[in-house]
């Protein structure tokens, strides 16, 4: 990938010194353990626990280690029908998440409220917590999400990490 | 007729207004007042045995003199039948009596018809909204006169303004 360049320094022949730029080694680990957080709200989670299953295996992308725990995850994957009364809860779980952290909007239902066009539903997550991907479906296929996660993994790629970014949301911000 | 609902005319001259039977369905219409005397006899008597209460659920009819129809579903598990007990409650005087001391089911399933049709049930034990928020003001969603998208409940978010702990 380029990520990694072997230096010149050799000794005995054998590759003695790694260069490689700094940030994109830590935007490297960051891609490759994307922890999530468990957060099925409707049938999009089934297609999302098929995901992490044996079939399919999310784990090859380093993004399996499902957390209970916000404080433990940096990965939000919300999967599911919002409801305005959830709204509040999936915000502090949010706000609960360390930095850096990612959020994928998983079905139709996350992202536009899908044909629930009614009292209770929210139309989109993304009116209260930013989102990073959306990914379409109805539920998506764990393929979609799969590519969801890849397309995540290619934007974390290209953060920087050492130099304040206009887009990184501050806790307390209105989207 | 359905033996039930010929027994339960026979029991009650007054108060029964309409037993109908449909593809099976046995459904009973009483009148308000006479409506917790009919429940008690549906739980109460041996051919009867209506032990487990199945639903309870509300119409809105809002061209009708009363406008809303409340309904209850019961079964009975030793002798495997089923009935539908309706009445009717004007939009002016919105309450019913609670059957919640004969089922201690209907408790939850009240809570839901008062929640979504605003219909009050006398002598409920505890009678909260169950579904929306507690502080919920914009009424009740399942009326026929509720706008479909709500009153601008679902998209205002006053979280947003709360410092995060």
């Amino acid at each position: 990938m380029g990520l990694i360049q072997l230096g010149r320094h050799e000794k005995d022949g054998v590759p003695d010194v790694i260069t490689g730029s700094l940030e994109k080694a830590v935007n490297w680990a960051r891609k490759g353990s994307l922890w999530p957080m468990t957060f099925g709200l409707a049938c999009c989670a089934i297609e999302m626990m098929a995901a992490v299953s044996s079939r399919y295996d999310m784990d090859r992308f380093g993004a399996g280690v499902f957390r209970g725990s916000p404080r433990q995850s940096d990965l939000m994957i919300v999967a599911g029908t919002v409801c305005r009364r959830m709204a509040p809860v999936i915000r502090k779980i949010y706000d609960q998440m360390p930095e850096p952290k990612y959020v994928i909007a998983m079905g139709s239902c996350a992202t536009s409220g899908n044909i629930y066009d009614s009292y209770p539903v929210v139309q989109g997550v993304d009116r209260f917590v930013p989102v990073d991907i959306y990914v379409p479906g109805c539920p998506p296929t764990p393929e979609a999400l799969l590519d969801g996660i890849l397309k995540l993994q290619e934007r974390i790629m290209q953060k920087r990490v050492f130099v304040a970014q206009p887009d990184q949301v501050k806790a307390n911000l209105k989207v | 007729m359905h033996p039930l609902l010929l027994r339960i005319q026979h029991t009650f001259s007054v108060g029964v207004t309409n037993v109908n039977e449909w593809r099976g369905d046995v459904s009973v219409t009483v009148t308000r007042d006479k409506l917790r005397e009919v429940a008690q006899f549906l739980r109460d008597d041996p051919g009867m045995d209506f032990d487990y209460i199945v639903h309870v659920s509300s119409v809105d009819w809002p061209d009708d003199e009363e406008r809303f129809e409340v309904v209850w579903e019961f079964y009975s598990i030793r002798k495997r039948q089923r009935i539908r007990l309706k009445t009717r409650v004007p939009e002016t005087d919105c309450v019913v009596d609670s059957l919640t001391d004969l089922w201690k089911g209907a408790d939850f399933m009240e809570r839901e018809v008062y929640d979504m049709m605003g219909i009050r049930f006398r002598n409920h034990p505890d009678l909260r909204r169950i579904l929306m928020p507690d502080d919920y003001t914009e009424g009740y969603p399942l009326r026929k006169d509720f706008p479909l998208r709500g009153k601008g409940w679902r998209d205002t978010f006053d979280f947003l303004d709360e410092v995060p702990r």
